[in-house]
């Protein structure tokens, strides 16, 4: 070995390369070369020679440096290969996203599942024996059900959760029944070569096929912003079917195997039914509050929190399914049940994993669904009958319809809102059939004597109803024109209001004496107020949503002050418009060099925290960094500079002067802050980095300013600022002739306040300074939760100007 | 009894003219009216605010001034008064009809107007067409009054942003002079407007009185 690293480097390499050509060869390789770690993987070929022994009699008295066992890792490592594979798919049709615009990804999926079957057709490759029944119902079925259930809208599915279960149950039966008898009646004739499929047999493959899936369609939906009552109708229905179906799919089963199906074994079948439901709805419900009371001790071991919402909703299910109940239905009612109370208690962080683990788990099983269904399709053996298969899907179309258009008939009556002919055709239309669909009828236990058939069919209904009904409803319900609904209506406003609403109505239900769903929710609200809250809840404020959503779009506000050191300040107040910033955000208009960009998050961060807290526990390899209260002083600091936003937008009167550095916020939207930099650019010269890196931090002192200002004494006397008043008061002292006049001064006033904000910063950069600016800062009591930042605010009270009657004359409002 | 059965019978009719709902609706509506008021001809704040079930609404006060006020009875009168009789009452209801099928896109327009003019005649409570900060933090105010001491500042706090977020929306370029009074109408109904209202403040008044069902025959 050489001693220096480059040469060794080029050893390795050249060893490699030996290894590599000695393994095509055959050989069996023995160098006696430090370096297995590299070579593990580059013997694929030493089963087949079945101990090639170049040197064997030093094989048998050293240890063997290379060494491979394929077949024990065969079945993970295929595994990681296929959903690898699955994964680069998708990755794949993304990045052009026009394409799953037009044609639904589940169609791409199994087109790509086809082209690979078709390779492995044609290199007569046996596909990978990873689907029975078995993994299907333990491993892939309950992430994608987690999913559904864990990210069901909740409010619109219980205001609707007549409607939703009665078309789930109802018309998954009226499906069944009617596919399966009608297919039964089919096979009575002679022509079509069908006669040995019996009714039960007729019966279980139409349970199977009347399972919708409606991923495809509410991906449309959704895109196009239908109205809330559809959405939710066909969301609740491919939820809640596959419980139907799943329970129908057992009791088909079994019934399939008896020779004589006697009319006790119908009766007990229905009462089964019924057992099977609540069964799935208790151990749902149990596991979920277990879940809630759970989390509500792990404040202190935030790493494994979201971990306890995966292993009770699993052991819902696994549960469930041992007393072979539905286990779908368990495990859906379990994450419905924890998710209010779960998420209330975990940290913020732990709340996103949980999220993005369920959503990729459940990605990833159906994603691998879809493509064994398109390798599926080139690779078995199909029985093709040209009458059975267009049969089915003639019913299953027309059933679908059918059913819609009667069971709309029945429950338009109770309904508030009635389905219109156009969302019963949504309603129809969108019933696509998928994954869940194919893998059961894949699973099917070999007894059945037609299982190929079935497979066939099956696969002919998915591939029809996704591929002709997926690419084609976008266009047709655009065209429709079916009521749509705004859904990203996330303003304060709008929620204050609809809040209003919800209470007015209820309100005047009471009024009239009657109860409707606000009734119930008003009580369950008082119920879960005083009680659940109280036992699953660790900090159990009840908190209104409009704070909820306050907070949360303070929060997007503060991430998004950090995210965009370019950000449009000025346009802060209008939260609107944050939206479109957070977009902007990802793309900043300007580059930054990385010594500005190191040398923002420096300033940041000693703004952020306190001094002491920079060396970060690290040390504890099981805990994770806790950054929850830099998050907090965050949104602190943030509040403030709304205040003072505020102040200038209303609570100001002309008459009263204004800070320089306030004034300085209160730029029109969009309006010169660039002139400004480059003001303030031109005026230091080289130091250009510096002003762009402070430029970042505008709003981190803009805080501070206002916040000290209430101590304006211990103000260093150096300080260009203005001796500015706390901002309670809100008068300051020094009067500046000018500040009556119009916007054109304010872009003069900027420069000046940029200078003086910048000198701060660089005070701020010496650690002492920044210490202290840090304590001066933060409130003495760590934040706990939410406090709201009103101290201002408070001490505004009776003597706020904001409060004076507009006859006093106008407030200023300049932004 | 005929000629009063007759009477009752064309005063609902008159009624159900005006206000839209069917005699069915009517007529139980007037039972509840009968029950709320005790049997008296008029209804008044204390008969309203003694209602067990309303005793948990936030925003119960509001609702009730709603009842009392001429705004909302299709009168181009203001104030309020202290005692509205069944037809005012109807009158009040009627804003919360559902449409129904046969409604057309201009009525339901309409519909939607008053429902946004009942909820706005409900904060602005001085009644001078706009709703200022004072009183939109009032609103929120009691829409958190269940909150606690957290509730009352942070109410505070977010009728500020929300106000600030309708000046901001509606008046993008204020001069530092410009004063923003407060929300009128039209601004309430600007930043309403994306929110689909037909699934909201709807009642689906009964047909059948499922309070009285049992006794319906020994009324008749």
């Amino acid at each position: 070995m050489g001693t220096s690293a480059s040469f060794e480097a080029r050893t390795k390499v050249f060893c490699m390369l030996l290894l590599l050509l000695l393994c095509c060869f055959g050989g069996k390789c023995e160098l006696q070369e430090s370096k297995p770690s590299a070579t593990t993987t580059l013997k694929p070929l030493e089963n087949e020679f079945n101990k090639p022994q170049a040197f064997p009699d030093e094989e048998a008295a050293s240890l063997p440096v290379f060494t491979m066992d394929y077949p024990r890792i065969q079945v993970p490592f295929e595994f990681t290969l296929w959903v690898l594979l699955a994964s680069f798919a998708k990755i794949g049709f993304h990045i052009y996203h026009k394409i799953t615009i037009w044609i639904p990804e589940s169609c791409l999926l199994i087109s790509i599942g086809l082209i690979v079957g078709a390779i492995m057709h044609s290199v007569k490759e046996e596909p990978p024996a990873v689907l029975n029944s078995n993994v299907f119902f333990l491993y892939m079925l309950p992430p994608i059900v987690l999913d559904n259930g864990y990210f069901m809208p909740t409010r619109p599915f219980f205001e609707n959760g007549g409607t939703v279960l009665w078309y789930a149950v109802v018309g998954t039966l009226w499906n069944s029944i009617g596919i399966g008898l009608s297919l039964f009646a089919i096979c009575q004739f002679e022509v079509f070569g069908v006669q040995d499929i019996n009714l039960q047999e007729n019966l279980l493959f139409a349970s199977i096929i009347s399972a919708v899936d409606p991923v495809a369609a509410l991906n449309v939906f959704e895109d196009i912003g239908v109205n809330e009552q559809i959405y939710i109708v066909i969301f609740g229905e491919g939820l809640f079917n596959d419980a139907v179906t799943v329970v129908l799919y057992n009791m088909f089963t079994f019934l399939a195997d008896l020779p004589v199906v006697e009319s006790t074994d119908v009766f007990l079948g229905v009462a089964r039914f019924f057992v099977v439901a609540a069964g799935g709805l208790l151990f749902g419900l149990l596991f979920g509050f277990v879940a809630a009371f759970t989390t509500r001790f792990t404040h202190n071991v935030r790493q494994i929190e979201p971990l306890f919402v995966f292993m009770y909703s699993y052991l819902a299910y696994l549960v469930a399914e041992c007393f072979s109940i539905s286990s779908v239905l368990a495990i859906i009612t379990c994450a419905i049940t924890m998710k209010y109370y779960v998420e209330e208690n975990v940290s913020q962080r732990s709340c996103t994993t949980i999220r993005h683990v369920v959503k990729m788990l459940a990605t990833v099983s159906e994603t691998l669904i879809f493509f064994f269904l398109g390798v599926v399709t080139i690779t078995t053996e199909h029985e093709w009958n040209w009458a059975y298969i267009l049969f089915t899907l003639l019913f299953a179309f027309v059933w679908r319809g059918f059913g819609i258009l009667v069971l709309t008939q029945i429950i338009n009556p109770f309904r508030t809102i009635q389905f219109t002919f156009k969302d019963q055709f949504g309603l129809a239309y969108g019933g696509l059939r998928g994954a869940v669909c194919f893998a059961l009828v894949f699973t099917l236990p070999d007894t059945i004597n037609r299982k190929n058939l079935f497979v066939t069919a099956s696969i002919a209904v998915i591939i029809f109803t996704v591929f002709l009904q997926g690419i084609s409803i976008r266009p047709i319900v655009e065209y429709m024109k079916i009521r749509k609904t705004n859904k990203d209506l996330n303003t304060i406003n709008v929620e204050v209001h609809s809040r209003v609403m919800e209470h007015v109505v209820c309100g005047i239900e009471d009024l009239c004496g009657q109860w409707s769903h606000y009734y119930w929710k008003d009580k369950f609200k008082k119920f879960n107020d005083h009680v659940l809250r109280r036992i699953l809840i660790r900090d159990n404020r009840a908190e209104s949503s409009i704070v909820a959503l306050y907070k949360k779009l303070e929060l997007q506000n503060a991430i998004g002050l950090l995210d965009t050191p370019m950000g449009d300040i000025s346009a802060a107040p209008s939260i609107v418009s944050l939206y479109d910033e957070r977009k902007e955000a990802s793309r900043p208009k300007k580059k930054f060099l990385a010594a500005d960009v190191r040398k923002m998050h420096d300033i940041l961060s000693n703004n952020m925290y306190k001094i002491r807290q920079k060396t970060m526990a690290y040390t504890n390899k099981y805990n994770l960094p806790d950054d929850t209260r830099t998050r907090e002083i965050l949104i602190r600091r943030h509040a403030s500079i709304r205040r003072s936003l505020r102040a200038e937008s209303f609570r100001d009167p002309p008459s009263q002067n204004i800070g320089k550095s306030q004034k300085y916020y209160s730029l029109q939207p969009g309006g010169d802050l660039e002139n400004a930099f480059a003001l303030r650019r031109r005026s230091h010269g080289a130091s250009g980095s510096q002003s762009s890196s402070s430029r970042s931090l505008v709003p981190m002192r803009r805080l501070n300013t206002i916040k000290e200002s209430g101590s304006a004494g211990k103000q260093p006397a150096a300080s260009a600022h203005p001796h500015s008043p706390p901002p309670g008061v809100d008068v300051l002292e020094e009067r500046e002739p000018g500040s009556l006049a119009g916007p054109s001064l304010i872009g003069r006033r900027v420069p000046a306040s940029r200078s003086h904000i910048s000198d701060q910063i660089d005070g701020d950069e010496d650690p002492d300074e920044s210490e202290h600016t840090g304590e001066r800062e933060e409130a003495p009591e760590p934040p706990r939760g939410w406090v709201p930042d009103n101290q201002g605010l408070r001490n505004n009270g009776a003597g706020n100007p904001l409060l004076r009657p507009p006859s006093q004359g106008a407030w200023g409002s300049d932004h | 009894m005929g000629a009063s059965q007759t009477r009752t019978v064309h005063k609902y009719q008159d009624l159900a003219d005006k206000t839209g709902f069917s005699l069915e609706q009517i007529k139980n509506l007037y039972q509840r009216f009968q029950h709320l008021s005790g049997n008296e001809e008029t209804i008044s704040r204390d008969n309203l605010e003694s209602i067990p079930a309303l005793a948990n609404n936030p925003i119960r006060k509001q609702i009730i001034a709603a009842f009392f006020d001429k705004r909302n009875q299709h009168q181009d009168e203001v104030g309020s008064c202290n005692e509205i009789g069944f037809e005012q009452f109807l009158m009040v209801m009627s804003h919360f009809r559902p449409p129904n099928a046969k409604t057309t896109e201009e009525e339901k327009e309409a519909m939607r107007k008053e429902k946004l003019r009942f909820l706005f005649n409900m904060h602005d409570t001085n009644n001078d067409g706009t709703i200022t900060l004072v009183e939109y933090r009032k609103v929120v105010e009691e829409l958190l009054s269940n909150s606690g001491d957290i509730g009352q500042e942070a109410a505070k706090a977010i009728a500020d942003a929300a106000m600030l977020e309708v000046a901001s929306t509606n008046v993008p370029h204020m001069g530092p002079e410009d004063f923003y009074a407060g929300i009128t109408f039209e601004h309430f109904e600007q930043i309403l407007e994306g929110l689909e209202m037909e699934s909201r403040m709807h009642i689906r008044f009964l047909d059948v009185n499922t309070a009285t069902m049992r006794c319906g025959k020994s009324q008749s």
